[in-house]
């Protein structure tokens, strides 16, 4: 059991999203940075699936009220655990009365806070994720805030060995400033001036104040196209990098809308999604480079490799 | 139309069967996905069914898009030839201007006619669910008579009250919680379209058919 004792940004809890409800207007919700998130179930000993607290852009103090695994992973934050300074990316038995210390601190934007057995919270449509233009899901559809509590599962046992494991540093995504992220053509590419595209492909975006995490806004030279105005709403997908007419390219994130009407130019590919969704808006840029879908999947297979053979366990 | 298979991504496949929104259309697009997901592929997520089009979401540690597009292709052409399933019929009682249809008269006023002309022509009409989106719950139905289609407003307004039912060109629907909106606004229906305790949460369906029923007029 955990008390949050100070709580600044946007905390909320996430499980792998909600899925089977997309067709009735849901969106999916789940981590921004997927691969984080699974990686800090894994390092708390725990599938990749349960539910994990999602700290963006803040500042956390949390008061353990008995003893616990918890698992830290993500981009952006210094942890201290009572005196002592830790590192993310790995896993800490927590002695009741302990404090947990997470302080934004270098590139990044996202961390995960995994606890054994998964944080408890009512399942909503199938899944605990927090989804917040709907008040739903989560801790009671919101944001966490201070004097909020997190339970683990009281079922699962503390278990000793799975503190102490680590991913290792080559295992993880490269987090960078100005990642260059890969993308594959979207569905109305071909409405895009092959100058259009160039433009795209050779200029840094900038994310701006106003993303959130329904879609990374960016700025930067104008992408003019000559899609119809009125396309018919389609189904869209976390990466789908949408083009309002004003020319500012909207990248869809975890709590996306289903559908939406304005052309896709492209979408960033799973592998590059992390990079993406670390991203500071209002400081940080982006560039784009095309890849083929097949070589996209390689990448996203590589990197869950990576990520299932990077956990290293304390005797090893 | 040929069919068009796309990438929406790694781990989405799009299924375009046309680029308008007419209920015939429509109507294929929902046998398709009912084909769809009476054939389950391990793998898959789920179907998204809109307009003219389906998004299939699959897992890409399991499945490529090659696999999901052949799986997907073989049940393009019995969709072309079933016709979809006897839809399902949703009567929805409203009580048409007043406070909660305050777009009623402009409606009339837009076609130079009345607001009770308005009412009978848009209860007189069976509707599609095309599909939904927007916020949870809300369906995008059609086909709105001519007579009464009416552009979104120029400023959407930053509340809609829920159950408020609206007008957006030649599609009608209905707001299932409170949120910022443009569509005109002719009446209100108390039936909750969405309610997270009940199993199925949700009033509507994509493909559902719809009848809206006069349950009040104040023009």
């Amino acid at each position: 059991m955990l008390e949050l004792q100070e709580a600044s940004g946007l905390i909320t809890v996430q499980d792998l999203g909600r899925t089977g409800w997309r067709r009735f207007g849901v969106p999916s919700s789940g981590p921004m940075d997927r691969f984080a998130f699974e990686a800090a179930n894994l390092l708390a000993g725990n599938s990749p699936t349960p539910a994990a607290l999602e700290i963006g852009a803040g500042e956390v103090v949390l008061l353990a009220k008995e003893d616990c695994v918890v698992a830290l992973a993500g981009s952006g934050y210094a942890l201290q655990v009572n005196v002592w300074e830790f590192a993310l990316w790995g896993s800490y038995f927590i002695r009741a009365g302990w404090t947990i210390h997470l302080r934004q601190s270098g590139f990044g934007m996202w961390a995960y806070l995994a606890m054994a057995g998964g944080i408890q919270s009512p399942v909503v449509l199938g899944s605990r994720s927090t989804y917040l233009r709907g008040h739903f899901g989560g801790h009671a559809g919101r944001a966490l805030r201070a004097g909020d509590v997190l339970r683990g599962d009281p079922a699962a046992r503390v278990l000793m060995e799975s503190a102490g494991q680590t991913l290792a540093p080559e295992a993880r995504p490269a987090y960078r400033e100005e990642p260059v992220l890969e993308v594959v053509p979207g569905p109305q590419i071909s409405e895009f001036a092959t100058e259009t595209l160039r433009t795209l492909f050779s200029n840094p975006y900038s994310v701006t104040s106003a993303s959130d995490r329904m879609g990374y806004r960016l700025e930067g030279p104008p992408l003019k196209h000559d899609g119809k105005a009125d396309l018919p709403s389609e189904g869209i997908a976390m990466g789908s990098i949408q083009v309002p007419p004003d020319g500012a390219p909207i990248v869809m994130m975890a709590d996306c809308a289903t559908t939406g009407g304005y052309p896709k130019v492209a979408s960033v590919i799973s592998a590059d999604l992390p990079l993406l969704a670390q991203c500071t808006p209002g400081k940080d840029r982006v560039r784009f480079r095309l890849t083929a879908l097949e070589a996209a999947q390689e990448r996203y297979w590589d990197l869950q490799r990576r990520l299932l053979a990077g956990i290293v366990k304390p005797q090893d | 139309m040929k069919p068009r298979l796309l990438a929406l991504g790694d781990s989405a496949l799009l299924i375009r069967l046309g680029d308008e929104i007419d209920p015939a259309l429509n109507r294929r697009v929902h046998a398709l996905d009912l084909r769809l997901r009476a054939k389950a592929l391990p793998g898959v997520i789920e179907t998204v069914p809109a307009y003219s089009s389906i998004v299939v979401h699959y897992d890409p540690l399991v499945l490529t898009h090659a696999r999901v597009a052949e799986w997907a292709e073989a049940e393009i052409p019995g969709a072309e030839l079933t016709a979809s399933a006897k839809p399902r019929r949703i009567e929805v009682p409203v009580q048409y201007g007043g406070e909660g249809g305050p777009d009623l008269r402009f409606v009339a006023a837009h076609h130079g006619t009345t607001p009770g002309d308005v009412v009978s022509i848009h209860a007189d009409t069976e509707y599609i669910v095309y599909m939904m989106g927007f916020t949870p719950g809300f369906p995008y139905m059609g086909k709105v008579a001519a007579a009464i289609a009416t552009p979104r407003l120029e400023t959407p307004r930053t509340q809609v009250p829920a159950g408020s039912v609206g007008i957006a060109g030649e599609q009608t629907g209905i707001y299932p919680i409170e949120s910022p909106g443009g569509w005109r606004l002719i009446g209100r229906t108390s039936l909750p379209l969405l309610d997270l305790q009940k199993n199925p949460p949700f009033l509507f369906a994509p493909g559902d058919s719809v009848r809206f029923v006069v349950e009040s007029v104040d023009a």
